[in-house]
């Protein structure tokens, strides 16, 4: 019945499955939705739709289908990769009531939907101000921030002139969606993963197995055996880099470091800067007088540690390299060297990266930060988090 | 039956369609949003205006699948053998059955709420599969299968620690609670305060989606927040003037220990009005 908007779903990548859609045809049936769109809208999305980030491709999506545009052509077009600088662009042109006047609607809906369809293949770059093209300011009807009666909106966070078209299309679920933005809560949920529960410390609660056994043994007399409670037993070693190249990364590192905090109840952290080298600090501000040596620290830990540095791994090849290469001071041995001492100390080790991963390839270091640790270094967005925790906890 | 929000209880549109999907098909219906809009009051509203006798799981972090259907206490079972009571002979004496098995087994429909399926294990929801989708369930013990007799109605709410397994999503309805536009805040607190002085009313919220838009607050306030913090407004008898934010003297609002609970947010609030007043000099 509704196999378009199956298919869509699927297309858009929603995970939608037989169960959910014959749910949803048993409840059209049994006329739960009554007889409107809207309900109909209503009804679909709470019976294929399971998760608040999915909301948003879903609203794409109907809007879409019910609007008779099924082809291939106009799903590629929701999917199609809108730059986001494109639309962050804060150039906003405040309009007259004359000047509002003067714009001309494009005339129908459909007629409206069929042109940004071409428009989306038509265009391939950023574009503000002006009246055809979509982007932002402007006076074309597809794009943000700008005014047209008729008006699509494409990555705007709320209707400025209050004239949305229809409830999907409202799209009050974007900001629910996007996988890149990472806050705390996000990055624990994710570290959360990480959790390994052992039995340590003092016995204080009923082991039911071991008294029942215990019990039988004695003859049926009641013997009370006890098992200490299960305690987080993840110890995660960070090391953080600081400074230089890092700084505009610092709020997303300070976020990764206060979510580690509360997560884990064995948790050391260092800062280092660019690569590790022969001394570590646990202070940023007191870097330069209170250094910890490497040696130590490699030492300290046992092997059952797991080892997350985050930093941008930007830096002079040589810095890797050399001896003697290090920003900021004469370092005797190589970053290579310390890397190796410190993969061969623990083993379970990942790199998390701030910069974004389509730009690697063109660090060198990058490059071959990542082969010194056997490509495990993953992007610090949601997903590369999760990734890193997969690896992890292997 | 058909719930259209109570009297209490001021429903959204897609909200209703999703409660009448999830009780016409007997199917739970999981409910998510953020802290604060209502999710657990939902299954109250529902309870009593469907008159639906109400059954309450709290979930915590140790809860596991099997104390939903049913326990075994083979702790008093051991100390009454040692005891010599004739209980002992039969083992059902030591199952207590669990809310599945209260919701299943009762004479009549029930609703039964299972609050924030998130606290618990990973792998809990994974456990109660078959018990939600055939309503029955089997006591080893005893050997008996429970069925159930009247398809319960079944709401989830969860607060998103935890992702919850694909097969378990399949089987319910979902519907997210969004945080309500400030018409439906108006029409909540009048619910809730139906004597309330209407400037009153707009000033606060004024102040409170305020509040929510400052940005890099750690715990935004929510609706139950609003809630008490127009109620203590309304005791402490605020003049609505007090509440205009613009004052430079007071741009800190009145009792806002109900709005926001935790200090760094306060402070905070503290510095931008500072600075809202130097801006002003």
């Amino acid at each position: 019945m509704f196999f378009t908007l199956l298919e869509g779903l699927k297309k858009a990548g929603l995970p939608v499955s037989i169960t959910e859609y014959l749910a949803l045809i048993e409840a059209v049936e049994t006329g739960v939705a009554g007889y409107s769109v809207e309900d109909f809208y209503y009804l679909a999305r709470a019976s294929l739709v399971k998760d608040e980030r999915n909301l948003d491709r879903f609203d794409r999506v109907f809007g879409q289908v019910f609007k008779g545009l099924e082809s291939d052509a106009a799903l590629e077009g929701i999917l199609a990769h809108i730059p986001e600088e494109w639309l962050k662009t804060l150039t906003q042109r405040m309009f007259s009531d004359e000047e509002k006047a003067r714009i001309e609607a494009l005339g129908g809906w459909e007629k409206l939907m069929e042109t940004l369809r071409k428009r989306l293949e038509e265009q391939k770059e950023k574009h503000s101000g002006g009246s055809k093209w979509i982007g932002t300011g402007g006076t074309s009807p597809f794009g943000a921030y700008g005014y047209n009666p008729e008006g699509v909106r494409i990555g705007q966070a709320e209707s400025r002139h209050k004239r949305a078209v229809k409830v999907w299309d409202k799209r009050e679920f974007a900001n629910l969606d996007d996988t890149v933005e990472i806050g705390t809560r996000n990055i624990k949920m994710a570290l959360r993963r990480l959790r390994k529960f052992a039995r340590q410390g003092a016995a204080t609660e009923l082991d039911m197995d071991g008294t029942i056994r215990s019990t039988a043994h004695h003859g049926g007399l009641l013997d009370l055996q006890m098992v200490p409670e299960r305690h987080n037993a993840v110890k995660v070693l960070l090391f953080l880099d600081a400074g230089g190249s890092m700084d505009e990364h610092v709020k997303v590192c300070a976020e990764l470091f206060s979510a580690c905090r509360t997560e884990f109840k064995h948790l050391e952290s260092y800062y280092f800067h660019n690569c590790v080298y022969e001394g570590v600090w646990r202070d940023n501000r007191r870097r330069h007088t209170e250094r910890v040596p490497t040696w130590q620290v490699l030492r300290t830990y046992p092997a059952d540690y797991k080892l997350i540095f985050v930093g941008d791994a930007s830096m002079s090849p040589y810095e890797i390299l050399q001896p003697g290469g290090a920003v900021e001071h004469w370092n005797p041995e190589s970053g290579e060297v310390w890397m190796r001492r410190f993969l061969e100390t623990w083993p379970h080790a990942v790199w998390l990266n701030p910069v974004p991963q389509k730009h690697w390839a063109y660090t060198e270091s990058i490059a071959m930060m990542r082969k010194l640790l056997e490509g495990r270094m993953y992007p610090l967005t949601l997903g590369g988090l999760d990734a890193a925790i997969g690896e992890l906890s292997h | 039956m058909r719930f259209s929000g109570t009297e209490n209880y001021v429903a959204t549109e897609d909200l209703m369609v999703a409660v009448n999907a999830a009780v016409t098909l007997e199917r739970p219906l999981l409910v998510k949003g953020e802290p604060g809009t209502g999710k657990t009051v939902l299954a109250h509203e529902i309870a009593a205006a469907l008159k639906l006798p109400l059954l309450t799981w709290h979930v915590k972090s140790t809860t596991k699948a099997q104390h939903g259907l049913y326990e075994y206490d083979a702790v008093s079972r051991l100390r009454d053998s040692q005891l010599g009571d004739a209980k002992v002979k039969d083992i059902a004496n030591y199952i207590k059955p669990g809310k599945l098995w209260q919701a299943f087994a009762a004479e009549s429909r029930q609703l039964l709420l299972i609050d924030e399926i998130d606290k618990a294990d990973i792998e809990f929801p994974n456990d109660l599969l078959l018990e939600l989708d055939r309503m029955e369930f089997f006591v080893f013990e005893t050997g008996e299968t429970i069925k159930a007799q009247h398809r319960p109605i079944i709401i989830i709410t969860s607060n998103n620690e935890k992702e919850l397994p694909g097969a378990f999503l399949r089987r319910c309805f979902f519907h997210y609670i969004r945080f309500p536009e400030r018409e439906t805040m108006e029409r909540i607190v009048a619910v809730h305060f139906p004597g309330v002085k209407k400037n009153l009313v707009r000033e606060a919220l004024n102040v409170f989606f305020e509040i929510r838009e400052v940005p890099g607050l750690k715990k935004r306030p929510s609706t139950s927040e609003l809630l008490d913090w127009i109620k203590l407004l309304m005791a402490d008898d605020i003049p609505p003037e007090a509440l205009k934010a613009k004052d430079v003297k007071t741009a800190v609002p009145p009792l806002y220990g109900a709005l926001l609970k935790n200090e760094q947010d306060v402070h905070m609030l503290e510095r931008l009005a500072f600075l809202a007043r130097r801006e002003g000099r």
